[in-house]
């Protein structure tokens, strides 16, 4: 029997079609389940829709082997990404609904005495698949009940996305490593015609992303370990100034994008740069095969802290208490991250969920295209809603409030000072804090 | 011996009969608006969390949200998109209404297609007017630029008067078909010899729109403007789909930060504080509806 790595790496692309066909022994890959689902469960999963159309088709295709394995059937709802936070909410609140939710970044802490116990199954994937991030503990290890609520699935991660002529026009042939040397390419790309586009509207995923990694790569925080509030500092201040600078190279009308808004930008060529998940880049394979090249992704600079400061959006699986069969559900969030279904399902749809296990890491389509390549490092060093606070109610309820992206709109939009950007934004925190 | 009246008989008595009619409506006014209501103010007087009932806290929700300034701008917003796209729906109804008063080549197909943005569904309508307003894309700019109206596209929704404006702008668009239908039912219900004994004694258009049409149309009037000001003040699906509340919280309304705070953010009680907040407002206007109806 080959190991993981050797079927990696001879099979990477094939894999999916193979094991489909059912020519693949899945069992040999799977190390032995402790979780036996209940006699005559069924399963019913609410997940967001996908962006890339194979990320469903493959999802789907390995539930099908699921039921197929196990005689459990699963009923899959899709919703759009923004509906699923509320649909849960409401299943939470009247204890009835789907039995798992595919949900985002600090779901699970509004409600986690509503949650199953997801420790046993993270322990057993943890060592199956070399450990897990440390965003998968900051997301789903809630603090205050002392146990994992959800099961880390992981993240749309984030990168920089460019025109790599336009890019050499202004004088970069490589990609700045620092932030420095971003705003410089982006000046000269404004310069040339070609403005960036990074949204400062209420969008939930492209504005939190890009702002949140600014604020940290200055070295500004929301809140300390202990959760008082921290986000009136010389950092966030130094953070703001290159905000705003950035802004002045920016389209008319970011303020008022969603998160639609970027990608239409800069597939109609309106912008030179901005920062998105892999759909983006991959999109203009079919939309414009001969201008594809031109397309390219980079990890995002540095700032003055030296380290990945990145944001991303993060996707974790929980089973809601009132669910009939808690172990089928945790045997179909087994089978559907385990080889050889996670490493089909990363590799067909290019990586635009990078898993939270790091065991994926190596799987060959990371490395198969430059392009794809910053998405895999996506999770590595990146950091967590309300960092350096806990991860919380509180976190999660400031980020639905947007009260890091509105503090850099009203810096760079509605023209106020650094220092009462801050103070506002320490006010709305400290009333979240308090509250939650 | 007294004989007791058959059940036919009782039903016979207006009084049996107008009770046991009106227990149907009773029971859903009371089941779908009462019971949803009061539970409304309780989670408001309450700490309930999602999945947490939580415990009685008295007027603390209100105490808070009333010191929270994002609070205060969204009921200063809610109140002032209410009054513009009321007042804009008014005038604009009513100009309608006069135009499809007259008889005139095609004058039933207008009055059928003038009910299109209202019987739309409001999502569907809001994400075309999403696509109107944006910054890059927008038809309305393009066909601005193309006249050389303008030099560059307007950036509707990324600054918050701009985006204030638009909101207003496409409420007044939604809401439009309600205040003309219910004018040109008002206007067909006036006698045309008042109109005629008008002209003999030398009274000009404008006269007879002052002294006739104005003043037999108040009623209606006050229905039409109370009722859709309930809408109004209530909106969630024209703002959440364009907006989410921004520019930095410019286009919150109760009913988006009730939502956010709420659902988003689990705090049932203080969301439920934002969302019964604005309850006195719309007992004052259901006030005068029913004074409204009765004068009528």
């Amino acid at each position: 029997m080959p190991d993981r790595r050797e079927f990696l790496i001879s099979s990477a692309a094939g894999v999916g079609a193979a094991a489909l066909s059912g020519s693949l022994p899945i069992a040999a890959f799977a190390a032995e389940s402790p979780f036996k689902p209940e006699k005559g469960a069924s399963l019913q999963l609410l997940r967001w829709t996908a962006f890339v159309k194979s990320d469903e088709t493959v999802w789907d295709e390995n539930t099908k082997k699921f039921t197929a394995a196990t005689g459990v059937p699963v009923t899959i709802q899709n919703l759009t990404w923004n509906d699923v936070t509320p649909k849960a909410a409401l299943a939470a609140q009247v204890g009835s609904g789907p039995d798992i939710v595919m949900g985002w970044n600090d779901d699970p802490f509004v409600y986690p005495d509503k949650l199953i116990d997801m420790t046993d199954l993270v322990d057993f994937m943890g060592k199956a698949h070399g450990g897990w991030y440390d965003n998968a503990r900051s997301y789903c290890y809630d603090q205050d009940v002392k146990r994992w609520v959800a099961f880390p699935v992981g993240c749309t991660g984030n990168a920089v996305n460019y025109r790599k002529g336009w890019a050499k026009e202004a004088g970069f042939s490589e990609f700045p490593k620092d932030l420095d040397g971003m705003l410089k390419l982006a000046r000269g790309l404004k310069k040339n015609g070609h403005p960036t586009g990074f949204a400062l509207g209420h969008a939930v995923g492209d504005a939190n992303s890009w702002t949140h990694w600014i604020l940290w790569g200055f070295g500004g925080k929301q809140a300390n370990p202990d959760n008082s509030i921290a986000i009136n500092s010389s950092e966030t201040n130094n953070a703001l100034d290159y905000a705003r600078q950035l802004y002045e190279t920016m389209i008319d009308g970011v303020a008022g994008w969603d998160d639609s808004s970027n990608n239409k930008a800069f597939a109609a060529g309106l912008i030179g740069m901005t920062m998105n998940g892999i759909s983006i880049w991959y999109a203009e394979k079919t939309a414009d095969p001969a201008l594809f090249p031109d397309f390219a992704n980079a990890t995002p600079p540095y700032g003055p802290v030296k380290t990945h400061t990145i944001s991303n959006n993060f996707t974790s699986a929980y089973v809601f208490k009132y669910s009939k069969y808690p172990n089928a559900a945790k045997e179909y969030l087994r089978f559907m991250l385990d080889s050889p279904q996670a490493d089909r399902w990363v590799t067909e749809m290019l990586g635009y969920v990078t898993p939270a296990l790091k065991g994926y890491s190596d799987l060959p389509i990371w490395t198969s295209n430059p392009n794809i390549t910053p998405y895999r490092d996506a999770l590595a060093g990146a950091k967590y809603d309300g960092f350096n606070g806990r991860p919380g109610k509180a976190a999660a309820q400031a980020l639905d409030e947007f009260v890091i992206v509105d503090m850099f709109a009203d810096v760079c939009v509605n023209k106020m000072a650094p220092k009462d950007a801050m103070r506002k934004a320490e006010a709305k925190l400290a009333a979240i804090y308090k509250r939650a | 011996m007294i004989r007791r009246p058959s059940l036919a008989a009782r039903l016979d008595s207006p009084r049996v009969l107008g009770y046991l009619l009106s227990v149907p409506a009773a029971i859903i006014l009371l089941g779908l608006l009462a019971y949803p209501l009061l539970l409304g103010i309780w989670l408001s007087l309450t700490s309930a969390t999602i999945g947490n009932p939580g415990q009685f806290v008295g007027l603390q929700n209100y105490a808070t949200i009333f010191a929270d300034p994002i609070f205060r701008g969204a009921a200063w917003y809610s109140v002032f998109y209410t009054i513009c796209a009321e007042a804009g729906k008014l005038v604009l109804g009513l100009a309608l209404a006069l135009l499809l008063n007259q008889r005139f080549r095609g004058y039933r197909v207008s009055r059928a297609l003038m009910l299109l943005p209202w019987v739309a569904p409001t999502v569907l309508s809001a994400l075309a007017w999403l696509w109107l307003l944006d910054p890059q894309f927008s038809a309305v700019s393009w066909l601005l630029v193309r006249l050389h109206l303008i030099h560059s596209n307007i950036d509707f929704l990324g600054h918050p008067w701009s985006a204030r404006m638009s909101l207003i702008l496409v409420n007044i668009w939604r809401g439009l078909p309600y205040f003309a239908i219910g004018y040109l039912a008002g206007l067909q219900s006036i006698s045309k010899d008042l109109y005629e004994a008008a002209a003999i004694d030398g009274a000009g258009g404008w006269q007879a729109f002052r002294r006739i049409t104005w003043p037999l149309l108040m009623p209606i009037t006050t229905i039409l403007v109370a009722f859709s000001s309930i809408f109004t003040l209530t909106d969630f699906q024209l703002i959440w789909t364009i907006t989410h509340g921004g520019p930095t919280d410019a286009t919150q309304v109760f009913t988006t930060l009730a939502y956010q705070r709420a659902i988003s953010g689990g705090q049932l009680g203080e969301g439920a504080a934002i969302a019964v907040s604005p309850i006195v407002i719309m007992i004052v206007l259901a006030f005068f509806v029913v004074r409204s109806v009765r004068e009528k």
